[in-house]
């Protein structure tokens, strides 16, 4: 039932002729084919007669064999020849891929496709950012076409889904700045100067940036996934054919979350980095509360705190529309929709620090120090 | 060799007392089926009889709540992988989309199984196996370097056939193959699977809603409905049985019009 393939080699009146035996199956090939290769001289005439089972690999074989030493095939059954005639007819030479290019020439042809790549995805972003403008003019203008729900529904996976672990980030980011500033400032003997540090620091510049970084990942990767698997699955080209706009059902209620939502959680997240620096202080340096409290209002100026939430609706709207924009690029397979996310998150998060630095230089020239 | 064993080699699925059910809700309870060995049985049911997953239970991927699968006279549920692969080693599935992996090209979809299961081959065969592989089932030879995103939905399903017969399989799992095709392509398909069966000796469980295909091809049918296996035979058979949904299958607009069909020489073929 299981024999293995085989072959001897043998004289027929001067001719050589290879009288196969055994299975010639896949599972019982073993090494025939190699074996096969070493065979030397002129063979006239395969002979398959004793061969048990005939599967189509064995059939390749046999006739590759066959074709390439000139031989002919014989002793084969109605089936067995009707699988051999199936294989032949089948057979085509095969497109070998080019050669790959030498390592130079790869590298400059990848560092150029990049910057194509990087200007085309720039030039895309921005358009989608003004399809984005459009769509909420449009609904602003017709306001029965706004998505109330939808928009809430993201407000709440987006801003309240996202407190528990921007309480637990904030709160050890204001601890390390406290316990960090602190040691440094000890030696000046400044160390009262911790409050000044941890209350302009968070406000102004890190509780936001923070959050910022933790919506993309969290939120932006989302977006990304879910509108690319629904641009896979058709559900956008649905939705475009049944009148209802992508842009309006599934791109605004997510970013006008993440507008909203950003400043507030960014917010939340100064107020509780500066608690948990505070307990710190507390503990660490016997700053008591009510003397912290009353140090932070007079060391930190409002404009800090509008510095920071100027900033978070800028942010927001990166965030979203990187994310959005990049699931509406997924074409063709799952792999895509992996590519999007990454590219979004990190396209958010690198776009929102560049606007960081200049915000920073802008609001220090407009005298808000 | 015995009567009873000759019994057991004819019989190559064997599904007794299939039970399966997602959360409340029972898809199949007490089904029985048999597969004989060579025979191109087609299974049919409404939406929703669960055709998919009784595959499923079959080839292992869904684990039934009771009842027994064996396969080639093994059972195939609750074992270890060691000794699954033994059984996989014999058998093709096509799955309803293709199910081809997406970052591999055709001729590397089918390759998969060969170098899974059989690591010796050398390259050069293996892209010669890949490549008349395509072309059997009907690809054109430029197929092979593609990757499924550029195939169209028919060319997807010819692919997944190519990579579901890359082992030279003893048993073929196609579900629903000729949905979505073209009627052209589709009896094209339907005649590749007969002459597949033919030559290899191929046993093919077929799940689909085609009549064409049943009466092209298929040696029997079975019929899914209240939640078993409530009948398997000949069409002839089948259409002397007196149960609704039977008849309404059978003899609705779309069966009577696939009796008058252009399919019959195939069917006829393999009779005579």
């Amino acid at each position: 039932m299981r024999a293995p393939a085989d072959f001897e080699r043998s004289d027929d009146n001067g001719e050589a002729v290879l009288r196969f035996s055994g299975n010639l199956s896949l599972a019982c090939l073993g090494d025939l084919p190699a074996r096969l290769e070493t065979v030397e001289g002129d063979v006239a005439r395969l002979d398959l007669r004793e061969v048990g089972r005939m599967d189509t690999v064995g059939a390749w074989v046999v006739h590759r064999f066959a074709r390439d030493r000139g031989a002919t095939i014989e002793g084969l059954g109605a089936d067995e020849q009707h699988l051999l005639e199936q294989v032949i007819a089948a057979e085509h030479p095969i497109q070998l891929p080019p050669p790959p290019p030498g390592s130079v020439t790869r590298a400059l042809s990848e560092i150029g496709g990049a910057v194509i790549n990087s200007g085309k995805t720039l030039y895309g972003l921005l358009g989608f950012m003004g399809a984005t403008v459009l769509a909420l003019w449009h609904v602003i203008t017709h306001p029965r076409r706004f998505r109330f729900n939808a928009t809430v529904q993201r407000f709440e996976v987006v801003g309240v889904g996202a407190l528990g672990i921007i309480a637990l980030m904030s709160f050890l980011i204001g601890i390390v700045i406290a316990q960090q500033g602190s040691v440094q400032l000890r030696q000046f003997g400044a160390e009262i100067y911790t409050i000044n540090l941890l209350g302009r620091l968070t406000l102004r510049e890190l509780g936001i940036l923070m959050t910022a970084i933790m919506i993309a990942g969290r939120s932006g990767s989302a977006f990304a996934a879910q509108i690319g698997t629904m641009k896979l699955t058709e559900e956008i080209d649905a939705m475009r054919t049944i009148g209802v706009s992508p842009m309006e059902a599934l791109v605004l209620p997510r970013v006008l979350a993440v507008v909203f939502m950003l400043p507030l959680l960014g917010f939340y997240s100064s107020i509780i980095s500066i608690l948990g620096g505070g307990l710190l202080c507390w503990v660490d340096l016997g700053i008591t509360p009510v003397t912290f409290i009353q140090r932070i209002r007079e060391v930190v100026p409002l404009t800090d705190l509008w510095v920071g939430l100027v900033k978070a609706p800028v942010f927001g709207a990166i965030i979203a529309m990187a994310g959005c924009f990049h699931g509406m690029q997924v074409e063709g397979d799952a792999e895509q929709v992996g590519q999007r996310t990454t590219t979004a998150v990190v396209q958010a998060i690198f776009l929102v620090i560049v606007l960081d630095a200049f915000f920073a230089v802008f609001f220090t020239n407009v005298g808000w120090t | 060799m015995t009567d009873a064993a000759r019994d057991d080699r004819e019989i190559l699925i064997r599904v007794r007392g299939l039970r399966n059910g997602f959360g409340e809700q029972i898809v199949h309870d007490d089904l029985d089926l048999d597969v004989r060995r060579g025979e191109i049985l087609g299974v049919v049911g409404g939406s929703g009889t669960g055709k998919s997953v009784l595959m499923r239970s079959i080839i292992g991927l869904q684990t039934p709540l009771d009842g027994t699968v064996e396969v080639f006279g093994e059972n195939t549920i609750g074992r270890e992988e060691t000794e699954a692969v033994n059984i996989r080693k014999r058998w093709g599935i096509l799955f309803q989309g293709g199910a081809l992996f997406s970052t591999l090209t055709v001729s590397e979809n089918v390759q998969v199984p060969l170098k899974e299961f059989y690591p010796g081959i050398d390259q050069a065969l293996l892209e010669e196996i890949a490549a008349y592989k395509v072309v059997m089932t009907g690809l054109p030879p430029e197929a092979g370097p593609k990757y499924p995103a550029e195939l169209s939905g028919g060319m997807k399903k010819r692919a997944g056939l190519a990579r579901a017969l890359a082992l030279d399989p003893e048993l073929l799992f196609l579900d629903e193959p000729t949905a979505g095709l073209d009627p052209i392509g589709a009896a094209a398909f339907d005649e590749l699977t007969a002459s597949l069966s033919k030559t290899l000796g191929l046993t093919v469980f077929l799940i689909t809603h085609d009549l064409d295909t049943l009466y092209a091809i298929c040696d029997r049918v079975a019929v899914l409905a209240d939640k078993r296996v409530i009948a398997v035979g000949t069409i002839p058979e089948l259409l002397a049985l007196d149960h609704p949904w039977i008849q309404e299958y059978f003899n609705g607009p779309r069966g009577r019009a696939a009796v008058a069909g252009p399919n019959r020489p195939v069917h006829e073929d393999k009779r005579g």
